[in-house]
């Protein structure tokens, strides 16, 4: 069933009756060429691809809770393509332009908004590093504006540029940068794979893999054993604990971000803005709620929430950064697991095993990849070759040292980002 | 969160800067291999469940090591990494 | 109207406000809420999505309908519940979401339309043309969307946030929160007896019923005179508890001057409290039915118009007819009845149920419809297979209780469905410290709240080792909860469950039809509890409308999750205090004050300050004055303060072999005396930090570290020193703030040193030596150190005395023809040399790229020096410092801007390096550059292309070593 317009005013004048599942509920089969653990952003969007780019006809994504209920479900929806080192740089600014195209393409209005975010800097060392990644941004093809305090200004009229406690020396405009309401994507890429044949299955949580003389044969689940020709791990704040099954121990540490969203507001901040002195991003859903986050807890955890003393720093943030949303009211707050890595940029990877692949270490920027990660991947899974987007999240560089990607400079090991 | 610094008690999670899994203090000697020691620096057990954590209590300059729960958050044990087994 | 002789307002003391500029009377003791009602407002807001006319639904904070404006300016409040904000003289109210009016709204129109705008319509359509998004859909739909309208000025930073500790939290002050208060305060406990009411008391403010003899009310004041009086129990009333954490912390938000004209008192007061023992008597929250019509305006919780009439003696009209499943609904019509109400009918779901009342009472009944347009005129009723109209203004409607186990919630337990009483309860100790008792355990008659409030109270008071003395159980109503389940009335036309996001049943449905059947995938798709309340009201009630939707039982459905705040908690409210300079600390330098005195303009750095430059009667910008600094160093000699400097002392028989750890090069061998540099890496090979270490005595160092890493270097240190070394004996300690320290550099600096102290022949320093000595009898550390490439030397003072020093240096600083200079001077004189900051050492680099792979030994272990080695940090491949000078005729530099090879397109594939600081030198009289240029080091001589798209700076330039002047260092060993 193809979505349109016409379709939802033709559904409206029958009473919605028409409209089908978006997806099957099949239940497992016992053998599948390639079964895809974790049906989150990243899960999906690898199994659409399959089906999709390499015309992979057996396919189960396999999910211990319902779809996307991982950080797909639980973030602070933000896309952007606004890195600077080598292998960060073409891989988001590839999956911003798949982004650009995802609704045509999925036939799911993911609201994908390119309303434009803004990094704010407030010295002139901060400018100088801000230059360097709109410069980046530049040479890579995408655009970026550097802004001086008036430039800013005119953009965000609202933020303190009278008495701050950083002052506000400009801020580098990503014009292409916005959001997009993140669980439409998991549905979108949930849908449109179920289209091309992918089984979804839900409630189905794996406990082992298995290996035979250094080759994936299959998986047992809380459903069933089910054979696998390959097998791609894609569980974020899980992988740790699923590669664990295959005797793989990974560079990853889970941690905790915590996110917030206020009561719903008619339009009051209309960018991306991001304030990096403070750890603090915020956007305005269309729903009309403010959407902001911060730093992570910094103690590793997997509980899916997070305590006060973050949650206060982050309203510190906003109230010294945009007083004006001082009277909103926070709604809710919820935290997600973030699979860290050392140098704070992710792994899509072959493993140690024959046909197991690994696709992980998303940090907390997991969201805006989820299209180019699900392509990337895909492509490692099909081809056994990496995508050359993708062809520097290699697992091995901590060992070799070679290509780091530590875009934040606070260190290429744990616990620092 | 509230920590036991072994000095001054309990307190908020606000006077502590956490530094993740107590394996750091598990420093390989000078002669270690590379993968001895990329091993060292990155790769984590990661548990879902009781771990060893480190946590720096800024007021006083004690380094703890806190046996916690990485799923409830339950705080078991706490003492001064100079206590602490490698 | 209001009831004449009920209630519990203060009617001596009329109180005036507006609504929707409107004059209001009211009483003292009203919520704005209880006098919209008394004045017969009847809608009080317009719903989210369709803008349908709303009245009051509840009488507490899960108000879903009457979200208000309070205040106008930068003191507007958006989204205020009516039903919790009191009445004070004054106060402007105003109601949101319509336009023009409440009564006429344009934006109603939506509602017919609402057949197209099904659940997640917006996820089939808009899509194309694909510029629409942006340009014509989002910006509709984000300006039909939102409640309430942020006024646009800045808030005000009138709140504050504080801490409060006790033994046991009790929240909520119905009859089992009291109780449980008054047994552990008896027992001796630190309480806290937290209520979200402005009033203490919770459902007994609302009820009849006696107790012990007294009535509600009554029994509530005798205990609180009581609780009052103890010093170990604190009474927190409009305190509400948003969320349980870890370790038996909790936030509270305090509606401290709310409810009165604003003043010097804060508005609200966020709370940190920490609770050895808490217990949850947050009671019950009745939920409606979902019945088509049920949003019209009049159509209100039983147990809400129970309250309204009660407690503020007012009510929505002449006639009621009351609808419930439980015996709820038959205390509600006695009250009515008891004040004046005509009672139109009495509706049991319970087939077999009686009623005592003089009213017509339909056993087994239901309602299938409602009628009027801005306020309910009737009811269509069936009873048996009677259908009827009842004629009434007002529908009380009780579906059951829902426990109020949010809280219990907040940190993982889930919990449970009771088929007794038709409601999840919380599991067993569902957060470490908590228990449950009263209506949240799912207890619903006052007898056995009573009882089990003091279960719970010496629960806690033996948990922390108390002895118990169990107060008296007074008597109270004790009759059995019978419920049979209630949950929708399927039938023609619309029947709302989240009233405030305008989800309907037949969103939910068409939720599970398109297999959006998880209770997660339904709320998210439907927006089913995302609004104000969270679904306080109707996320139960759609449950089970997904449950029987897709063949499911309620408890194996589920819930969503339980997520804080309780209650929406303001940002100026949990970020007290940050607003302007108190997002952090301001920390000032000894010298600051006499630094603006001269007229400089003060930078940030990092959470220092410090002057940029010194500007003289003439020089119209920072240029002029930066390049006569910079000439003033170079000929005669400066002052610049860098007291922002990280000093930390290390002492102890093995301090210098610890510092062999840290420091990438050897500084047990530095003799007594002497100042050496370091280096210093992070565990992963790339350098952490640089500064200076000096040796004073055989067992006491003293390291200087950048302005930025202080912190962290002061962790690394700790760490090193108590995790991986701990066989060593040593002693850290910070003594940043303990000194002042003044750098005193250029030719003439040894004559300015020599001038101010005591003896001048301590200033008599070979280079990189260091030495005690005195000025004005005052003891300094003098250390003949240089970041400027002159001779130079630095000065430490005890801090109080470091004004008096700064004074002093640049008195005799004049009188060499030197004086003061600032960041900008002190930044180009590095770049002229070739000396780091944090831009070269940016967390990515190596002593490799630095070029300072010579001081990393190779005669022992340190921090860093294995991975380090790892090939991919070594070699051709890094990208290396050098220096750079402009060669075209484009002659300025920029930091930030790529390298490329001359001729070659500026892309990222060809990308050779990048510039990290920059400066015109007017020593050299040229702009000079640092950058990291790929296997620069062997690349001196050749030209490249720097291009810096954004400030559209293009230069030729050419490629050096990144020392560019005095290469030998001559004139610093001076």
């Amino acid at each position: 069933m193809r979505y349109s317009g016409a379709r939802v005013i033709l559904e409206g004048l029958r009473g919605q009756r028409g409209w089908r599942p978006a997806w099957r509920e099949p239940a497992p089969k016992s053998d599948y060429d390639i079964v895809i653990i974790g049906g989150g952003g990243h899960g999906l969007s690898t199994a659409y691809y399959l089906a999709r780019e390499h015309g992979a006809k057996s396919v189960a994504v396999l999910e211990r809770g319902w779809l996307g209920s991982g950080n797909i479900g639980r973030n602070t929806t933000i896309v952007r393509a606004n890195y600077y080192l080598p292998g960060n740089s073409e891989f988001y600014s590839h999956s911003l332009k798949m982004w650009e195209g995802l609704e045509r393409e999925l036939n799911y209005n993911v609201m994908h908004s390119q309303r434009g975010l803004i990094n704010l800097f407030h010295s002139d060392g901060q400018r100088d590093a801000f230059a360097r990644r709109g410069n980046a941004m530049a040479n890579q093809g995408d655009d970026a504006i550097l802004l001086d305090r008036d430039g800013v200004r005119k953009h965000l009229p609202y933020l303190d540029f009278d008495n701050p406690r950083f002052p506000v020396y400009g801020g580098l405009l990503h014009p292409r940068g916005g959001t997009a309401r993140h669980d439409a994507v998991a549905w979108g890429y949930a849908r449109a794979a179920d289209r091309r044949g992918v089984d979804l299955i839900q409630n189905c949580e794996v406990t082992g893999i298995d290996v035979q003389n250094g080759r994936v044969t299959g998986l047992q689940t809380t459903r069933g054993s089910i054979r696998a020709k390959k097998v791609g791990i894609v569980v974020a704040g899980r992988s740790s604990q699923v590669a664990a099954m295959a005797g793989l121990r990974l560079p990853i540490e889970s941690h905790v971000l915590q996110a917030f969203v206020t009561e719903g507001l008619k339009p009051v901040i209309n960018h991306v803005v991001s304030f990096g002195m403070g750890h603090f991003y915020i956007s305005q859903s269309d729903k009309g709620g403010l959407v902001f986050g911060g730093d992570i807890d910094f103690y590793p955890s997997y509980a899916q929430r997070g305590n006060l003393p973050m949650a206060e720093h982050v309203m510190e943030a906003a109230m010294t950064l945009m007083p004006v949303i001082g009277q909103a009211r926070v709604l809710r707050s919820w935290g997600g697991i973030m699979d860290m890595t050392p140098d704070g940029s992710p792994i899509i990877d072959k493993t140690g095993i024959d046909g197991l692949y690994i696709d992980c270490g998303w940090n907390y920027g997991g969201f805006k990849a989820v299209p180019a990660s699900g392509f990337a991947f895909a492509h490692l899974i099909a081809q056994d070759r990496p995508h050359r987007i993708a062809e520097r999240f290699r697992l091995d560089r901590f060992t070799t040292g070679r290509g780091l990607m530590d875009e934040e400079g606070t260190g290429a090991q744990h616990n620092l980002h | 969160m509230r920590l036991t610094c072994p000095h001054c008690g309990e307190r908020d999670l606000r006077e502590f800067a956490a530094r993740g899994s107590a394996v750091v203090l598990s420093r390989p000697s000078a002669g270690a291999s590379a993968e001895e020691w990329a091993d060292y620096l990155h790769i984590r057990d990661n548990p879902a469940g009781e771990a060893r954590d480190l946590f720096y209590h800024t007021p006083c300059g004690l380094w703890i090591e806190v046996t916690r729960s990485t799923i409830t958050h339950a705080v078991i044990a706490a003492r001064p990494v100079r206590e602490a087994k490698p | 109207m209001r009831l004449e002789g009920r209630g519990q307002i203060d009617r001596d003391h009329p109180v005036r406000f507006t609504f929707d500029g409107r004059v209001i009377d009211a009483f003292r003791g009203d919520t704005v809420a209880s006098a919209l009602m008394a004045n017969d407002i009847r809608v009080v807001g317009r719903s989210f999505k369709y803008h349908r006319p709303r009245g009051l639904y509840s009488a507490g904070s899960d108000e879903p309908n009457a979200l208000v404006t309070t205040g106008r300016g930068r003191d507007a409040l958006p989204n205020v519940r009516a039903t919790m904000q009191e009445v004070w003289e004054g106060l402007d109210v105003t109601s949101q979401n319509r336009w023009p009016s409440l009564t006429r709204d344009v934006g109603a129109i939506n509602d017919l339309f609402s057949p197209f705008l099904a659940a997640g319509f917006y996820y089939k359509t808009f899509m194309w043309p694909r510029a629409f998004w942006e340009r014509v859909y989002e910006p509709l739909i984000r300006r039909a969307a939102g409640l309430g309208r942020l006024s646009g000025e800045a808030a005000r930073d009138a709140s504050e946030k504080a801490f409060a500790h006790c033994d046991v939290l009790v929240i909520g002050s119905g009859p089992a929160g009291l109780m449980a208060a008054l047994t552990a305060a008896r027992a001796g406990a630190d309480v806290i007896l937290a209520e979200e009411d402005s009033h203490m008391g919770g459902r007994l403010l609302s009820e009849t019923d006696t107790i012990g003899g007294l009535s509600g009310p009554q029994w509530v004041g005798s205990v609180l005179n009581e609780l009052t009086a103890l010093p170990n129990v604190r009474v927190m009333e409009r305190t509400t508890v948003t969320g349980a954490y870890d370790q038996g912390t909790y936030g509270a938000l305090e509606r401290v001057s709310l409810h009165r004209p604003p003043g010097r008192a804060p508005r609200e007061c966020f709370w940190r409290i920490a609770a050895t023992r808490t217990i949850l008597a947050a009671g019950a929250l009745e939920r409606g039915v979902a019945f088509p019509g049920n949003d019209r305006p009049g159509v209100m919780l039983a147990s809400a118009l129970r309250t309204y009439v009660n407690r503020w003696g007012v009510a929505p009209g002449q006639s009621a007819v009351v609808w419930g499943n439980t015996d709820t609904a038959h205390r509600t019509a006695r009250d009515l009845a008891s004040a004046g109400i005509h009672v139109a009918a009495v509706i049991d779901a319970r087939a077999d149920a009686t009623t005592t009342g003089d009213w017509p009472f339909y056993p087994g009944g239901e309602v299938l419809s409602t009628q009027g347009r801005l306020g309910l005129k009737g009811l269509q009723v069936r009873h048996g297979r009677r259908e009827f109209t009842v004629w009434t203004d007002c529908l009380a409607v009780s579906g059951g209780w829902n426990p109020s186990v949010h809280l219990a919630s907040h940190i993982g337990s889930r919990p449970v469905w009771r088929d007794d009483i038709q409601a999840f309860v919380a599991g067993p100790e569902p957060v470490p410290g908590m228990d449950v008792a009263g209506a949240a355990n799912g207890i619903f008659d006052t007898a056995g709240c009573l009882a089990d409030g003091l279960r719970a109270g010496n629960v806690a008071v033996q948990a922390i080792g108390l002895e118990t003395h169990s107060p008296d159980l007074p008597d109270a109503e004790a009759t059995p909860y019978a419920i049979t389940p209630l949950w929708e009335v399927e039938g023609k036309g619309r029947a709302w469950l989240d009233l405030q996001n305008d989800v309907t049943t037949k969103d939910v449905r068409l939720a599970a039809q398109e297999n959006f059947r998880s209770p997660e995938h339904m709320k998210r798709y439907t927006t089913q509890g995302m609004s104000p309340d969270q679904g306080k009201g109707s996320n139960v009630t759609a449950l089970a409308v997904l449950a029987a939707a897709t063949g499911a039982t309620v408890a194996a459905t589920g819930t969503t999750t339980y997520r804080p705040p309780f209650v929406p908690v303001t940002i100026s409210a949990m970020g007290a205090g940050a607003k302007g300079k108190g997002f952090a600390p301001e920390r000032f330098t000894p010298a600051h004050a006499a630094a603006v005195e001269l007229g400089a303009p003060m930078i940030e750095a990092g959470l220092w300050y410090r002057p940029s430059f010194f500007p003289l009667s003439g020089e119209r910008v920072w240029r002029e004055s930066c390049d006569r600094e910079v000439r003033m160093v170079r000929e005669s000699v400066g002052v610049t303060e860098v007291s922002t400097l990280g000093k930390i002392e290390v002492m102890g028989p093995d301090a210098g072999t610890f510092l062999d750890v840290v420091y990438t090069n050897t500084m047990s061998s530095l003799a007594v005396g002497k100042v050496r540099y370091g280096l210093m890496l992070r565990e992963d090979g790339h350098v952490m930090d640089d500064g200076t270490v000096a040796r004073l005595s055989e067992d006491r160092f003293v390291l200087t570290t950048t302005t930025a890493a202080a912190a962290e270097v002061m962790r690394h240190l700790d760490f090193v020193a108590q995790g991986l070394r701990p066989g060593l004996n040593l002693r850290t300690v910070s003594v940043t703030e303990q000194w002042a320290q003044f750098a005193v550099a250029g030719p003439r600096s040894e004559a300015l040193v020599r001038s101010i102290l005591d003896d001048p022949a301590a200033g008599v320093l070979p280079f990189m030596g260091c030495t005690e000595a005195s000025i004005s009898g005052t003891g300094v550390r003098v250390f003949r150190i240089s970041f400027s490439g002159e001779k130079g030397y630095e000065i430490a003072i005890p801090s109080d005395r470091g004004e008096a020093l700064w004074r002093l240096l640049l008195a005799h600083a004049r009188m060499l023809g030197g004086g003061p200079y600032g960041l900008e001077a002190l930044n180009v004189l590095r770049i002229e040399k070739g000396f780091l900051t944090h831009a070269e050492m940016n967390g990515r680099s190596t002593a490799f790229d630095l070029g300072l792979q010579g001081m990393m030994s190779a005669k022992k272990d340190f921090i860093g020096k294995a991975l380090a080695a790892r090939p991919g940090l070594l070699g051709e491949t890094r990208e290396q410092l050098v220096g750079l000078r402009p060669v075209g005729a484009a002659r300025m530099l920029t930091a930030g801007a790529y390298l490329f090879g001359e001729g070659a397109a500026a892309t990222r594939e060809a990308q050779q390096g990048f510039t990290t600081s920059v400066a015109w030198s007017p020593t050299l009289d040229t702009f000079l550059g640092l950058a990291f240029l790929v296997n620069g080091r062997a690349r001196h001589g050749e030209r490249l292309r720097m291009v810096d798209h954004m400030r559209n700076v293009e230069a030729l330039v050419e490629v050096g070593p990144p020392c560019a002047f005095d290469p030998d260092g001559g004139r610093m060993r001076g």
